[in-house]
């Protein structure tokens, strides 16, 4: 018991420090709040004009609305495990924070813990203005969409510590990597449309991700099937391994950071 | 018993330049080492090695008999440090800063260790203002408060009184000095002040093109090799041109 306290005061230490900032900054905020309700409130009015002239047997608020609320989730997690990163580049952090005793294991840790709180945060205020506003009836599903939450969950996990990897071994400037992966991966995971429809090489890279499963299953369950398991399987199955492979990288990038000086001149953005 | 700090052959290259050379040297408890050097000489190298930010290409680095490359938690939680060129994030608090990094050392009692390292360190009146608004020199005391948090065995200073006024700069050499001689802990200083390196270090070590050029005590080192103060010596070793062995 007292090992295990031991073990996670870095990883409680990492999370301290980023509600410190949100407290002293009401800026760090807006992410939380204003980005996602912007987005449900946009895709919400969007969905209600399409229902308002499409036939009346259509429903796009579970569809449209649905999946944006379940991107911008992922897209959250992602951001906010990177964006919790970046807080020690802008700060100029690493080398009190790496001259530590804190492991990468447990920076990782304290990264997905802060992430998970702000997302579930943004989760919340999305599943509330979307239910109380428009409509949606997510909660009518209830664990049955725990695994899409989770699929997403992992795989922006796994995209955030290995954005983070990039942004050490490229240097600061390279934070500009970070911010427009979900919307790359947007195309190809079939957030609004089944990826059948797309050519052959844009259908096997989202196959290759896990959240294409995920919105896949949505659209299956909601037009009245059952919930897809084996597809379901396959992306958690594909998350689980990219988390594994997103923190071999930060591992590697990381060694290579110490080894060749980097992390010790990392404000001078040298790329040895 | 082992020494704080024992460092062996240690070589650090980047590219075709090397940094620093084959050096060896130790810190024991209760001592103050002086590392000393021009610019570029791998002072700043050798401690990044230290701290374990910095990988050797060779060498052996044991901080009380531990092993840093095997056992690097366990070695850096004896260890603590302050630079000039590693300032504490200046969008927390001091109190913040102390927090947060007195909880990644593991500190035990640490709210009652951060009230007194903020009363010995005279920062009372600075405990709730975020580092970045505060004088270079203050910031320099929040640096050493946070190096201090953990009671370390080896303290790392890189240019620590740099920024600070004589009166504070003569508060502080006072701490490190009670801090080598009431605790188990060695101090590893480097500084470009030699009154000041006369005044703390029982030992000095003279770094330049990456290796220790002259090893001794800095009060009777000038004397040993005719010359009158620490300042010439340090100017004629900073100027011999590197010889082939």
């Amino acid at each position: 018991m007292n090992s295990t306290r031991t073990y996670f005061r870095p990883v409680i230490a990492v999370m301290l420090r980023y509600f410190y900032l949100l407290r002293g900054t009401p800026a760090r905020w807006i992410p939380v709040f204003a980005w996602v309700a912007i987005d449900i409130v946009l895709w919400g009015f969007i969905t209600k004009y399409l229902n308002s002239v499409a036939a009346p047997r259509l429903n796009f608020v579970p569809t449209l609305l649905g999946a944006v609320l379940l991107f911008d989730f992922f897209t959250r997690v992602m951001h906010g495990l990177a964006g919790v990163f970046l807080e020690d580049v802008w700060s100029r952090s690493f080398l009190n924070l790496f001259a530590s005793p804190i492991t990468i294991p447990q920076y990782l840790l304290g990264l997905v813990a802060t992430s998970t709180v702000m997302s579930l945060i943004s989760l919340a205020v999305m599943l509330v203005l979307a239910t109380a506003v428009f409509g949606l009836s997510f909660f009518v599903y209830g664990l049955a969409l725990a695994p899409f939450l989770l699929i997403l969950f992992l795989f922006g996990v796994s995209l955030g510590i290995c954005t983070s990897a990039m942004v050490l071994r490229l240097g600061p400037p390279a934070e500009w990597l970070v911010w427009p992966v979900p919307a790359i991966i947007s195309p190809f995971a079939g957030v609004f449309y089944p990826i059948s429809i797309l050519p052959h090489w844009m259908q096997f890279v989202g196959k290759l991700l896990p959240v294409s499963y995920v919105f896949e299953g949505l659209r299956t369950i909601i037009s009245g099937g059952s919930v897809p398991a084996a597809s379901l399987i396959l992306g958690g199955g594909l998350a689980v391994a990219y988390v594994f492979l997103a923190c071999w990288f930060f591992k590697r990038v990381f060694r290579h950071a110490v080894r060749t000086g980097i992390l010790a001149r990392y404000s001078a953005e040298s790329l040895s | 018993m082992h020494p704080v700090l024992s460092i062996r052959d240690l070589r650090k290259a980047y590219g075709d330049k090397i940094a620093v050379d084959r050096v060896s040297f130790e810190v024991s408890r209760g001592e103050i080492v002086g590392l000393l050097g021009p610019n570029g000489a791998g002072k700043t190298t050798t401690i990044s090695m230290i701290l374990g930010v910095l990988q050797p290409d060779s060498g052996l680095i044991q901080l009380e008999g531990m092993d840093l490359a095997t056992c690097r938690a366990q070695a850096l939680e004896r260890t603590n440090f302050a630079a000039v060129y590693a300032p504490l994030p200046g969008n927390l608090t001091v109190r913040q800063n102390l927090r947060v990094f007195g909880m990644l050392y593991g500190v035990k009692g640490l709210s009652e260790r951060i009230k007194a390292l903020i009363r010995q360190f005279d920062l009372e009146k600075f405990r709730n203002v975020k580092c970045g608004v505060l004088s270079s020199g203050e910031q320099t005391k929040v640096a050493l408060a946070k190096a201090m948090l953990n009671q370390p065995h080896l303290l790392l200073l890189d240019e620590p009184t740099a920024s600070l006024d004589p009166v504070a700069a003569r508060e502080i050499r006072a701490r490190i000095r009670e801090f080598a001689v009431s605790g188990d802990g060695g101090v590893l200083w480097t500084t470009h002040n030699m009154v000041e390196v006369q005044d703390v270090c029982d030992r000095v070590l003279f770094l330049s093109h990456g290796r220790i050029m002259l090893e001794g005590n800095p009060k009777t080192l000038p004397d040993e090799h005719g010359l009158p103060t620490l300042e010439e010596l340090f100017i004629a070793v900073a100027r011999e041109p590197l010889t082939q062995e």
